[in-house]
């Protein structure tokens, strides 16, 4: 399989030149990075090419690293049912750059962006009809951002005064726990309580 | 005759709509009667799945997998179990295996012939359901007995199942079949000829395989439109490639296709949950169920009553947990609804960095528009049925 997938990536390193920047084998899967600018191509070819025929679409999201200039990692999923082939293709973004919408060669990837815009605030370019999909409507910040707390900012209930549904900031009754229980003896970086003297010099 | 302005029509079918299959809202425009463009709007059950697992460790996340396909949780938890086995690298025993390869053939009946009967309940046939949720009933009987759970099993977790099945359910199991089989024919006796069943099936609904590829469809939707592509023959996971079964395929890539499948399908998952009963009570009779390397798999009670080592294991796992390698996988299992995969990108700490669900029914349900447009507004209802969709998953 892996063997395969090597052929594969040394074949597309061949075709696609300079827009492949990356391509890896971890754990018997195929990875692919390429700019933003060449995804509709590079789409077209892995759907079009006899030897890949990675004619499926299983899925399109995202993933959010902060620390990098750009944190989005828009990650699409293939599937060449005759090949019984799987493919990984990854752009990255950031908040602001747009990554062409491959609407055109898949049209699958309509909701999968959409909800990728939703949940990431990725643009997309030249999508037809990008609102937002799984959220409220009205519904404000992307949820699946790292820096987007796990409680959200409003909370609803039904008011009997007004006779409708309201909303409200969070209120938290009690102050949100992060159970974090990573072991102290490998991998925090606070000082535990009480033991201040340890990092002192 | 005097002219009449004529408008076209916008109705509102949901949330709140029998057929609607839980809460989905679409939007029609209608020119008469005739189906002008559907906007299915989604998101009511939206309970942010994925956010929230990223807050919890790997062990933890398991039960939020139960409430996405709610008519086969087992399914759910199995891609993330093999996804998250992938990462760590171990194996599950052969019993494990057959258990799982047992449980999952059950969620797909019971799936299967929830979606079946259902369908035929939208379009107007009220027996089906009732007959089939006798069946049903036993089926979640049987969940019930295996994990404790009618719905909301937790049942599979990563690194093999949580109990061991005894014998006498196993036994059970393999009286129920015939039975089960029996009531297929007379389920089958009642729609599969029936006029009135095939006059709002037949020709609805088409899907030509190309256009089902590139919308990324999967399951029963590829396979109603020609496509032998079961990822249980394909890309075998577990102990399929030792079961022997068939793939039902469909020619027309219509509602009575699919609802064909689904009901060979159910027949030859009973074969599947034949071979296994067989097996575990046969030649895997005993044996492990579960990983036996206890840096994943939490100790038995009865063993930390007298192993130090096993209650430093158990209260480890179930306050930190174990740490997963850095690394990405996708793994996909055949859920009865189609390609159910984990992608899951862990930094290897105690919690999943990035757990993405990729829901078959949610790409089905994109296509509303394109399979609808120019139907009837009677045969949305069909068409929705058989996409058989569910809003755990979709909405997440």
């Amino acid at each position: 399989m892996s063997e395969a997938l090597n052929d594969l990536a040394a074949y597309l390193g061949e075709k696609l030149g300079n827009r492949l920047e990356n391509a890896v084998v971890v754990y018997g899967e195929l990875t692919i990075t390429v700019s933003a600018s060449a995804i509709v191509e590079v789409v077209t070819f892995l759907k079009r090419d006899a030897q890949c025929q990675f004619i499926s679409i299983l899925d399109v999201c995202g993933a959010d690293y902060p620390a990098r200039p750009q944190r989005f990692d828009v990650v699409y999923h293939f599937l060449s049912p005759r090949q019984n082939q799987r493919i990984r293709v990854k752009v990255l973004t950031d908040e602001d750059t747009p990554v062409p919408s491959i609407i055109s060669v898949f049209p699958g990837a309509d909701w999968y962006e959409r909800e990728t815009y939703d949940l990431y605030g990725i643009l997309f370019s030249g999508h037809p009809d990008l609102r937002r999909i799984l959220t409220d409507y009205g519904f404000e910040g992307h949820p699946l951002r790292k820096d987007f707390p796990l409680t959200g900012f409003v909370e609803v209930r039904y008011d009997d005064e007004v006779k409708r549904v309201v909303y409200e900031p969070v209120d938290l009754k009690q102050e949100f726990r992060n159970f974090d229980f990573l072991s102290p003896w490998e991998g925090t970086d606070y000082v535990l309580p009480g033991d201040e003297k340890s990092k002192a010099n | 005759m005097p002219e009449t302005s004529v408008r076209n029509f916008n109705i509102n079918f949901g949330p709140q709509h029998p057929a609607a299959h839980g809460v989905l809202r679409l939007v029609l425009e209608l020119d008469g009667e005739v189906v002008d463009r559907v906007d299915p709007h989604i998101g009511l059950l939206h309970r942010g799945t994925e956010k929230l697992i990223e807050a919890k460790t790997y062990l933890q996340a398991v039960p939020y997998f139960d409430r996405l396909d709610y008519c086969a949780p087992m399914s759910q938890e199995h891609a993330f179990a093999l996804a998250v086995e992938r990462l760590l690298g171990i194996e599950v025993p052969k019993r494990g295996q057959l258990i799982r390869v047992l449980c999952c053939e059950l969620s797909r009946c019971m799936s299967h012939i929830l979606n079946v009967t259902t369908q035929a309940l939208d379009i107007g046939a009220l027996t089906p359901p009732l007959w089939g949720f006798v069946e049903r009933e036993k089926m979640n009987t049987f969940y019930e007995r295996i994990s404790g759970s009618r719905m909301h099993a937790a049942y599979f977790r990563p690194g093999g199942v949580h109990q061991d099945i005894p014998d006498q359910i196993i036994e059970d199991m393999g009286k129920w079949l015939d039975p089960f089989l029996k009531t297929l024919d007379d389920l089958d006796s009642l729609m599969t000829g029936n006029r009135i069943f095939k006059q709002r099936n037949v020709d609805i609904g088409i899907v030509s395989l190309d256009e089902a590829w590139e919308r990324g469809f999967s399951g029963v939707m590829v396979r109603g439109s020609g496509a032998a592509w079961d990822l249980r023959k394909a890309q075998p996971y577990e102990c399929y490639s030792e079961m022997e079964f068939d793939i039902p395929i469909g020619k027309n890539g219509d509602n009575f296709d699919r609802y064909l499948i689904r009901m060979e399908e159910m027949r030859q998952s009973a074969r599947i949950m034949r071979q296994c009963i067989d097996r575990l009570l046969g030649a895997e009779r005993v044996g492990p169920v579960s990983n036996i390397d206890g840096k994943v798999v939490p100790p038995k009670r009865a063993a930390m009553k007298r192993s130090m080592e096993a209650l430093i294991h158990h209260f480890k796992l179930y306050t930190e947990g174990y740490k997963v390698p850095a690394g990405e996988v996708y793994a996909a299992v055949e859920a009865p609804k189609g390609e159910f995969g984990v992608y899951l990108v862990s930094d290897g700490t105690n919690k999943p960095y990035r757990c993405k669900l990729r829901a078959p029914g949610f790409a089905h349900l994109s296509a509303m528009d394109f399979m609808c447009r120019g139907h009837l507004l009677a045969d949305v209802s069909a068409v929705l049925g058989s996409l058989d969709i569910v809003f755990g998953e979709v909405d997440r």
